[in-house]
């Protein structure tokens, strides 16, 4: 099992696990927030792998998992909202980096 | 009967983009096979279909509903919601077998509203099946990154000066709103403040 790494208020990095390691088939970091910097606002917990349990593995090693949250202006370069609106979304550990 | 009254003031909220794109695919092609095979064979009637569709939806969200009234009334157990949603939720009776829960609450200065882009994660225990739309991939794709005009399409407006902070529930937690009181209902009983209470104002695109 995975420690946990990062604590509310570190600046995160999500991976791109595709790229970098040639990761396929189930991924649940939408393409939309790899790359992109973000705050931890919580630890929710450690859960199985969802990329093994995707394929009826075991989902070991469990990974941490974390809530990020985003400025959305920086995620969409089109963002016609206000400036302070965000987005939060669960990250596992294994696809954060700190930043 | 208030199935009839909420459901009604539902379809009224979000007809405008309801847009069902599974009907045909295989699977609801082989639960209607059987459906129906099971009605022939005398085993229920379409009337025992309906009722039981019924009640899974009126049951289903007036859970969340009676969770943000009493949270409304009673501070020890709002703290207690905040600190633990799932756990709050068991003491009312409803139980998300393990799935963790997180109630994220409506202020003046913050509205949320929840999505799943992945498919249609959803807490069923406390807000029942999923409305169509929400499975819509219109909806998944576009309230992650335009929610206000969505938002909007809903009716509901969000001042400029209050963020709006969209939860995508891809992994392992289910979301719950808590939407603000609405003035005005100070009187009110904890069962009239859940009547209150609507689906789409626990998924974050309605206020009350």
């Amino acid at each position: 099992m995975s420690v946990a790494h990062f604590a509310v208020g570190d600046r995160v990095q999500v991976r791109n696990l595709e790229v970098e390691e040639g990761l396929a088939g189930h991924m649940r970091a939408p393409v939309y927030c790899r790359g992109f910097t973000g705050e931890i606002e919580r630890f929710c917990g450690i859960f199985g792998n969802p990329e093994s349990l995707a394929y009826g593995r075991d989902g070991q090693p469990a990974q941490p998992l974390y809530r990020v949250r985003f400025r959305q202006i920086e995620l969409w370069p089109d963002y016609r909202g206000a400036a302070a609106d965000t987005l939060e979304i669960e990250v596992y550990q294994h696809w954060l980096k700190a930043s | 009967m208030s199935h009839d009254d909420h459901h009604h003031h539902h379809h009224s909220d979000h007809d405008a983009i309801e847009a069902p794109d599974t009907s045909n695919s295989d699977t609801a092609l082989l639960a209607d096979a059987l459906r129906l095979v099971l009605i022939d064979k005398g085993v229920f009637s379409a009337h025992d279909v309906q009722d039981q569709l019924s009640l899974m939806d009126t049951r289903s969200d007036r859970n969340g509903a009676a969770m943000v009234a009493r949270a409304w009334v009673d501070a020890d157990y709002r703290a207690a919601m905040m600190a633990d949603s799932a756990a709050a939720a068991k003491t009312l009776g409803y139980d998300t077998k393990g799935t963790p829960l997180v109630v994220l609450e409506n202020t003046n200065d913050v509205h949320n509203v929840i999505v799943c882009t992945l498919c249609s994660c959803y807490p069923v225990t406390l807000l029942g099946p999923s409305p169509e739309w929400y499975k819509s991939k219109a909806y998944r794709a576009r309230v992650v990154r335009d929610p206000r005009s969505v938002l909007r399409e809903f009716g509901t407006d969000i001042a400029a000066d209050r963020e709006v902070r969209v939860h995508d529930s891809t992994a392992d937690m289910r979301y719950m709103i808590m939407p603000q009181r609405p003035e005005g209902t100070a009187g009110l009983s904890e069962a009239e403040l859940a009547s209150l209470i609507t689906r789409n104002g626990l998924i974050g695109v309605a206020e009350l």
